[in-house]
């Protein structure tokens, strides 16, 4: 029996190792960690912070809903899923996701399930707050992120 | 009444983030709300112009534009995700 998943929605940072000490500990059956962090990135020069909203209440469920679908479809002995909202500086984390497993191919594809889906059905907007003080755009969605959803169909 | 939830691009161009409203009885599924809506003014046209890309989440879970809105508490209005 897996472990209920590990959902926080949160403004504060996180720390990968903590969280995979968390999912391991006092456990002698797991084979295999997969951990994926998403940083703010700023290509262009140009970015002082990405802004993240979220939809409180539905940002838990929805992530909860995705967790259990991989619980359903792989073999998991834990799933941790954090993303952050507020105001994040590049090179600070976003989203933090671990899958424990006994083997390293169930880790290693729900751990890339639930990004895929984190980013097209995980109620999160980023917005571009620029160094030159203006008002940066709201970032788009990438075609390619909806695309990626297909290949678990 | 149902309370209706803004986000993102579609929260700044409607100028507020919830509000409560009367559904007219003709109101039957998401996209007649969203046909209901943009009727309300222009900051309601100019957000939801482009209905394929407006998201609704019915009491805090995904819909279609099909999907009846009977039963709702809470309806939600947002562009693509982007988060992760």
């Amino acid at each position: 029996m897996p472990a209920a998943p590990t959902i926080r929605v949160q403004a504060e940072d996180f720390d990968q190792q903590e969280e995979i000490n968390a999912l391991t500990a006092g456990k002698c059956d797991i084979g295999a960690v997969v951990s994926f962090t998403g940083l703010c990135r700023d290509e262009a020069g140009t970015l002082a912070a990405l802004e993240l909203e979220h939809y409180p209440g539905m940002a838990e469920a929805q992530m909860r809903r995705i967790a259990d679908e991989a619980c359903e479809r792989w073999p998991l002995d834990g799933v941790t899923v954090v993303h952050r909202f507020g105001k994040i500086a590049p090179g600070d984390n976003i989203v933090l996701v671990v899958t424990a497993s006994r083997h390293r191919q169930a880790a290693f594809d729900s751990a890339a399930f639930l990004m895929d889906f984190m980013k097209s059905k995980a109620p999160f907007w980023k917005r571009e707050i620029r160094k030159d003080g203006s008002e940066g755009a709201w970032v788009d969605a990438r075609d390619t992120d909806h695309d990626a959803l297909e290949r678990w169909q | 009444m149902v309370k209706l939830v803004y986000f993102a691009w579609i929260r700044e161009r409607i100028g507020k983030s919830e509000e409560e409203i009367e559904l007219p009885d003709d109101v039957e599924t998401i996209a007649d709300l969203i046909g209901h809506l943009r009727t309300r003014g222009e900051e309601y046209a100019l957000a939801l112009q482009v209905p394929e890309v407006v998201h609704v989440a019915i009491n805090q879970e995904h819909r279609q534009h099909s999907d009846p809105v009977s039963g709702a508490r809470e309806i939600a209005l947002f562009p693509p995700m982007t988060g992760g």
